[in-house]
């Protein structure tokens, strides 16, 4: 299988702190793969790097064999790339189904003029982003709270949305940064179901979780950070065992 | 189509208000109700980059005053002492210059107005193009700063050029032709026709705009005013994006400076000042920010009400405790105050 991600010797400098060192991984197509590791290991500075959001120091992010490098983040979303936030970051002002046809727009087109006159295949294509954003809510059991104003919404709802928006850019490659952070149980349960449900959408998932029994429960591969570095990869079975990992997991309890 | 339905209301209430003018022979109230179109189609513009982008412009009247200017010196400045060039023979062959005579019966050659119009528009757009590449990367109060900067630039430029008039500005700029029979100019007799030139051209850019902001851009665009990052991951090209409102509302200012320069018969260096940059930005706030129909009927009422001088010497003033207030109060706009919170409200007690 051709991998859909590569990350290559991949280095982020904060100052003097290295929050992302040497790491390289791959991630395969149709892959559900996770990050784990404690608290400031450099997980959603990975995230940041893979997106864009942040410049990298040095290494490569290779997406579908091509070199991210020096792209902006709406070229990477535009490839294919989406993501979620571990602080949601949903668009203040704009109802849920606002927020979600936003995710429609790199796979949308009309422009200012377009815009501006109104041209039937404008309108079309904006009925077809309605549609296909509510027909998402439906997916996650909120097409209720479509008209509501999203960061008025309950934390869990919020979550939903971020997914919903995420999912209406038709990634190729969906990044997950602790996905069910916040959630209870049910709902845990619930994001667990949805992310083994995508994968039927031929989506990728990279996704960074603290809560173990969810990544042991549906992750393929496990890529395991600490202070910047890759110390492990493997199965969840394999990680699972690994004296590495329980050392620093034992180490710092409250993270496991 | 709801969304025109109050654009059907808007051209009822024009045609109302000039057939009461013309009854009760008051009809010089549309001279003002003319002259507060056009810079209300200014608010609307600035409204848009303001409002929904959320990027703010303390140079707006530098944009008005750019269009004004360009078309003004253009249609006035006589070329007839270079009527040898070949650059002016062949503009003058093509068109885009025309022949007549001064008041004491001299030779005059000047720009062709809408050739004029085409290049003070165009410049101007190409200046926002260059000044937002760079300015555009800026934030919150470093952006009003460099926008500010500019409107200043613009207006010393005008009050200490020669070919600008300075102090005085530019003065008898001929009528523009629009359509053979129908031009933009303030003669006493082309009053009426002049309101609808006007309010044709506000209804025109109400429509474009509401379009616009009804369309995936404008859901772009608040997205930009939301937060630029996560709209970036999003996809939407934000720097871009924010380049392009910033002309579009750069030119739709030049656009209506153009118009009104005409309409008056000059232009004066005042309109390129830093109150009237401060004016349109404290409409568009008390207006609503994201709201282009509060823009429009604040634009309309406050400047009307200005221009009749019912704020006396306090003109200026009035509109800067219009601005400390909103900020202090309302930052978000006075109209849409807790939209969302009664909305919901309204929604929760149907249940
Ligand atoms: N923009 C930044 N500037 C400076 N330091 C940063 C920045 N972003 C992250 N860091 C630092 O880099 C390290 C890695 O942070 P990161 O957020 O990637 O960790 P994480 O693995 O996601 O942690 P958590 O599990 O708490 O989310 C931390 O020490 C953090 O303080
Ligand atoms: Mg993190």
């Amino acid at each position: 299988m051709t991998p859909i991600l590569e990350v290559k010797n991949l280095n982020r400098r904060f100052g003097g702190l290295k929050a992302v060192s040497d790491v390289s991984f791959a991630v395969t197509e149709n892959q559900i793969k996770a990050v784990i590791g404690p608290n400031g290991a450099g997980k959603t500075t990975l995230f940041n790097l893979i997106s864009g959001a942040l410049p990298v120091d040095s290494g490569q992010v290779l997406f579908q064999g091509k070199p991210l490098q020096g792209r902006q983040p709406w070229q990477i979303a535009t490839a294919g790339i989406a993501r979620t936030y571990q602080n949601i970051k949903l668009f203040p002002g704009m109802t849920a189904l606002e927020n979600v046809m936003i995710g429609r727009h790199s796979r949308t087109r009309s422009g200012f003029i377009a815009g501006m006159l109104n041209l039937p295949r404008t309108w079309k294509e904006e009925r077809d982003i309605r549609e296909e954003s509510m027909a998402l809510l439906e997916l996650l059991e909120i097409a209720e709270l479509a008209d509501s104003e999203a960061i008025s919404l309950a934390f869990g709802q919020q979550r939903a949305v971020e997914f919903a928006r995420a999912l209406a850019a038709e990634p190729n490659l969906l990044l997950l940064d602790e996905p069910a952070a916040g959630l209870n149980m049910q709902e845990t349960a619930e994001v667990a179901r949805l992310i083994s449900k995508i994968r039927e959408r031929k989506i990728t998932v990279l996704l960074v979780e603290h809560d173990m029994s969810l990544v042991m429960d549906i992750s393929d591969e496990i890529v395991v950070l600490s202070f910047g570095q890759k110390i492990a990869e493997d199965v969840p079975t394999a990680i699972q065992q690994n004296p590495e990992v329980i050392k620093i997991y034992l180490g710092d309890g409250d993270d496991a | 189509m709801k969304r025109y339905l109050p654009l059907f209301v808007l051209l009822a209430l024009v045609v109302l208000v000039q057939l009461v003018t013309s009854w009760t022979h008051t009809t010089y109230y549309l001279t003002q109700l003319t002259m507060s179109a056009y810079y209300s189609l200014v608010i609307i513009g600035l409204c848009l980059l303001m409002g929904y982008a959320g990027q703010i412009s303390l140079g707006h009247a530098g944009f008005f005053a750019i269009g004004g200017y360009l078309s003004a010196t253009l249609t006035t400045h006589n070329l007839v002492t270079y009527q040898d060039h070949t650059l002016i023979v062949l503009l003058k062959k093509s068109g885009c210059l025309v022949a007549g005579q001064d008041l004491y019966g001299g030779q005059l050659l000047v720009v062709q107005p809408w050739v004029a119009c085409l290049v003070a528009v165009g410049v101007t757009v190409l200046i926002a193009f260059l000044i937002g590449g760079p300015v555009l990367k800026l934030k919150g109060h470093y952006l009003a700063m460099a926008t500010l900067g500019f409107g200043t630039i613009v207006y010393r430029v005008v009050l200490a050029n020669r070919l600008f008039g300075e102090a005085d500005g530019i003065s008898s700029v001929p009528p523009f032709p629009l359509l053979p029979g129908v031009a933009v100019s303030g003669g006493f007799g082309a009053r009426v026709s002049n309101y609808y030139i006007a309010w044709g051209l506000v209804l025109i850019f109400m429509i474009l705009l509401i379009n616009l902001i009804n369309s995936r851009v404008g859901r772009a665009l608040r997205a930009i005013h939301g937060s630029e990052e996560a709209a970036n991951a999003m996809g939407v090209n934000t720097a871009g994006y924010k380049l392009k409102i910033f002309m579009l509302s750069a030119g739709v200012a030049a656009l209506a400076g153009v118009f009104l320069t005409h309409y008056n018969g000059g232009i004066g260096p005042s309109e390129a000042g830093v109150m009237k940059s401060v004016r349109y930005v404290a409409i568009v706030a008390v207006g609503g920010m994201a709201s282009i129909w509060g823009a429009l009927s604040m634009g309309v009422v406050l400047n009307f009400l200005s221009l009749r001088g019912v704020f006396g010497s306090y003109d200026d003033a009035v509109f800067g405790v219009i601005l400390i207030v909103i900020m202090l109060f309302a930052p978000e706009g006075l109209l849409r105050l807790k939209l969302f919170t009664r909305l919901k409200k309204l929604r929760g007690g149907g249940q």
